[in-house]
């Protein structure tokens, strides 16, 4: 496998400036001018974990041409798998001191520990959950999908309703997962406190790293002859039917492999800003997700990365700066980038090497003409 | 002539029955005069017999005098005459009500009562309602009689069903005269079994209830009671059955507003317009407007404001509907996932917007007061703004139907569905209609946000709680089919309902959205797929 210029500095950017900010965070003194702040680790932590799910919505999106509006629930799934584990943790350091049961448990009234709860005082079993989890759920919705064909825009909408579906569940208290406020107070991970800046470094390393493996992961699977048939499935699932592929398994293998990547980044994530809540599995931060891949440049993997952290950055950036402006920023940015920008920022550099699969697009000018014919 | 001899025999006839009565009466009065001269058990015993007598008598100062003395404002002279004092002092005469200027506080003794003179004050008072002159009271009273079923009422329920003449009130005296038979311990077995079938055919959960807290009946009737129990829960079941319907179709008409203009852009032209919840929200929005301009300006029109405001929120939302695909969606036909994603933004942008202008909080849209209140009809509870709301999504999706299939304009909508090239070689502008029918369905979201405002919070965030569902619908129904859309809409709203008492609001939901995409897995293309060739495209 040989790796072009674009994946080495994509690859050297990621470890490198997250190795970079963690040690000018660890072994610099607070008044220092190379000092970075903890803040920026868990920002920039976040925008990693972000990455991955972008990453994961570009594998089907861009690779399979399934526009996924329900990836955020994957990537939530594996952040409540890490959060499960991460309570358990408290331990009697509650508020209200209770040994095996979470506060809200106690709040509530409970006096035994669900069944489900069982297991994730063990890291190594959240983390076979964190895979599970996400990884069962979009095996049975895919199955049932791909194989009665559901596609386009339906197939969609019904990935958006399964993120709905699971926003109301994980709003009732009766689910047992912390109802409207979620799963926050964590104190330690593998017995290292969470609040610790050295924890906060290690973990934007450890998120750097899986950020990059999935991505050389992604990269393999689409250079393969796997990933040759998925986008032919992309352009025309019929004619690859009907040279004797079956369309679905490949979606299928893809889509899972997909859901697990994003469980991975939530599962992360959680750690890093220290809460989940319900709000996750909004539709919108779904959309959000694949406006991030926009924006990137669909079908680059590499735009993928690059658009999460701009937008997120972006966002950070606006919603300190003028935040009432944000919302008209991103909505703004969807329409631009869909309308101008159809291969994203990525598209830009594209015109001077052979870099991204193009995938078939119009551009206003074309549609218009289109229009004039049609 | 006929008339006047009618007169007079009926004079005639009453003459003696109102003479009888006048001499209950007095008797009445002169037992009640007894405890305020001389203090006695006997005395007593004769003011509480008065207080029964002149409350079953259906004399007209009876409730005064009997309030009277229950406030103990009740005074009796030597002669026996008796006299009410008034909050001012001075005295009535307690049989005519005319003033007795010539009695003061020396003449006059207050009627003293005992224990067993209140309660037969306070029986007497609950049955005198019987009589009172408007019938929502006497409704109220017999209602009462029906709650503490007391036998002692009996008599004054049977002179009111005399002389009741609304047959709402009469058919509630019934049904106590009914439940305080079977609580009385000498009354015929005839007499019971009528009983239990009167409250038998009353039906519902107060019946049901008294009868089978029944004891000590005879097996006959016992046995009666017992099938009619089970007979009232059987009819229970079947109003609360429909209740539910109700309730269903209500939500599935709301649905069905939300989801009309969806079947047009969606269904007809193919376009994602996640923006569609949005539309909706502006129509709320206008009516917002609109009564804020009528309460100001119009004061005179206010009740009709929402007549007003349905043609303006469709006009207002059609047109920005026709702005949006003409500088939007019209580069992106032919990509469905770009548009969803333009729309998208576009929904972020409307929902800033709007919350720039009018602030984030809820605004505050009146119910006019002729959709406000709700019926009663049998075991149903029809709240009016709701039936307003079905009657409306009739009328719009109607008007759609006939749009369509009756105008020029719908003529050339669907030529330009079923085949763009050929409508444009015809001479059809096709970039107008499209523009046109994309309007159509934003303006038809308009309307539903106006019915929406009457039902939900009217904020920037309204039209996103319809979306999905929105979407659900169209999916569920076929796309392309108003009909589709319609029983799609009535089957989630029934669904929803019937789920709603067995599971909770919001796991009913999340049942419909999981029942949803299992159905969606069976049937990709809904319940009635477009036929054909189009299908794959």
């Amino acid at each position: 496998m040989t790796l072009e210029r674009s994946t080495y500095l994509t690859l050297l950017l990621v470890l490198g400036g997250a190795l970079a900010l963690a040690v000018l965070n660890q072994a610099t003194d607070a008044g220092s001018a190379l000092h970075v702040p903890t803040y920026v680790i868990a920002l920039a932590g976040k925008y990693l974990c972000f990455a991955m799910l972008a990453l994961a919505v570009d594998l089907v999106w861009g690779f399979a041409g399934i526009l996924s509006l329900g990836h955020a629930a994957f990537f939530a799934l594996g952040g409540y798998a890490m959060g499960m584990y991460l309570m358990r943790q408290i331990g009697t350091r509650g508020v209200y001191g209770n040994a095996m049961l979470p506060d809200f448990m106690v709040f509530l009234g409970w006096h035994e520990l669900p069944w489900y709860w069982h297991g994730f005082e063990w890291f190594g079993f959240a983390l076979l959950m964190v895979v599970l989890v996400p990884g069962v759920l979009a095996l049975v919705f895919g199955y049932l999908a791909f194989r009665s064909r559901v596609t386009g825009v339906y197939l969609s909408i019904m990935t958006q309703a399964l993120t709905y579906a699971l926003l109301l569940a994980f709003f009732r208290n009766d689910m047992g997962f912390g109802g409207n406020n979620g799963l926050t107070d964590f104190k330690d991970i593998l017995g290292f406190n969470v609040q610790a800046d050295f924890t906060r470094s290690a973990l934007l390393v450890v998120s750097a790293l899986f950020l990059c493996g999935q991505f050389l992961l992604a990269r393999f699977v689409v250079q393969s002859r796997f990933g040759k048939v998925l986008i032919a499935v992309r352009d025309t699932e019929s004619r690859t039917r009907f040279l004797g592929y079956r369309p679905e398994s490949y979606k299928l293998v893809v889509w899972v492999l997909s859901a697990v990547m994003a469980g991975i980044g939530g599962a992360l994530y959680v750690p890093q800003v220290g809460i989940i809540n319900p709000s996750e599995f909004s539709p919108a931060n779904s959309i959000e997700a694949v406006i991030w891949v926009a924006v990137g440049g669909r079908g680059t993997l590499v735009g993928a990365i690059l658009g999460a952290v701009l937008v997120n950055f972006g966002k950070t950036w606006f919603t300190g700066a003028l935040p009432e402006l944000w919302l008209y920023a991103l909505g703004a940015l969807f329409i631009f980038v869909t309308l101008f920008l159809p291969r994203g920022v990525m598209g830009l550099f594209a015109r001077r090497r052979k870099l991204a699969p193009e995938p078939e697009v119009e551009t206003p000018a074309t549609a218009a003409a289109h229009e004039v014919t049609g | 002539m006929h008339r006047l001899i009618a007169l007079l025999l009926l004079l005639v006839l009453a003459l003696p029955a109102s003479q009888a009565r006048a001499d209950a009466v007095d008797d009445a009065y002169e037992a009640l005069s007894a405890s305020a001269l001389t203090i006695s058990p006997a005395s007593f015993e004769s003011v509480r017999q008065g207080v029964e007598q002149l409350a079953a008598s259906g004399d007209p100062r009876a409730a005064a005098v009997i309030g009277a003395l229950h406030d103990g404002l009740l005074y009796a002279r030597e002669d026996n005459a008796l006299f009410i004092q008034q909050p001012d002092g001075t005295y009535v005469d307690a049989r005519t009500g005319a003033p007795a200027a010539d009695v003061t506080d020396d003449d006059v003794h207050t009627v003293r009562v005992n224990n067993a003179v209140r309660s037969a004050i306070d029986a007497a008072l609950g049955s005198l309602q019987l009589f009172a002159p408007d019938a929502p009271t006497r409704l109220q009273a017999a209602s009462a009689v029906f709650t503490s079923h007391d036998p002692a009422a009996l008599p004054a329920l049977d002179k009111a069903l005399v002389k009741e003449t609304d047959s709402g009130v009469r058919r509630r005296m019934e049904q106590a005269r009914a439940a305080a038979l079977l609580s009385s311990s000498d009354a015929s077995e005839t007499d019971r079994l009528a009983a239990v079938a009167t409250l038998r055919a009353r039906g519902d959960i107060d019946a049901r209830g008294f009868l089978g807290s029944l004891s000590g009946q005879p097996p006959a009737v016992a046995a009666a009671a017992a099938t009619a129990i089970i007979a009232i829960d059987r009819q229970l079941e079947l109003w609360s059955l429909l209740q539910s319907v109700y309730y269903g179709l209500s939500l599935g008409s709301v649905l069905l507003l939300a989801a009309a203009g969806l079947a047009i852009t969606f269904g007809v032209m193919g376009v994602i317009n996640m923006a569609h919840g949005e539309m909706v929200m502006i129509g709320a929005y206008v009516t917002f407007m609109v009564q804020q301009f009528m309460h100001a300006y119009l004061p005179g029109l206010y009740p009709a404001s929402l007549l007003f405001a349905v043609p303006l929120a469709f006009l207002v939302s059609g047109a920005i509907g026709v702005v949006i695909e003409r500088s939007l969606i019209r580069w992106l036909y032919g990509r469905p996932l770009e548009t969803l994603l333009a729309t998208w933004g576009l929904s972020l942008v409307l929902q800033q917007a709007v919350r720039s202008i009018f602030g984030a909080n809820n605004r505050d849209v009146d119910t006019p007061a002729w959709m406000s209140g709700a019926t009663q009809l049998g075991g149903l509870t029809l709240t009016w703004n709701r039936m307003y709301i079905i009657l409306f999504a009739i009328i719009v999706l109607a008007a759609l139907m006939a749009a369509l299939r009756f105008t020029s304009l719908g003529l050339r909508m669907r030529a330009v569905t079923q085949n763009r090239r050929m409508a444009a070689a015809m001479g059809i502008r096709t970039p107008w209609i499209d523009a046109l029918t994309f309007g159509l369905g934003s303006g038809v979201a308009g309307m539903a946000g106006v019915a929406l405002s009457q039902i939900d919070n009217v904020s920037p965030n309204l039209g996103q709680g319809y979306i999905i569902d929105s979407f659900m619908v169209v999916v569920f129904g076929g796309v392309g089919n108003l009909w589709g859309t319609t029983l799609g809409a009535l089957t989630l709203g029934i669904v929803n309902k019937f789920l709603e008492p067995v599971a909770g609001a919001v796991l009913a939901k999340i049942v419909v959205l999981v029942l949803l995409i299992m159905f969606i897995q069976r049937r990709p293309r809904g319940m009635f797929p477009l036929k054909g060739r189009a299908v794959e495209t």
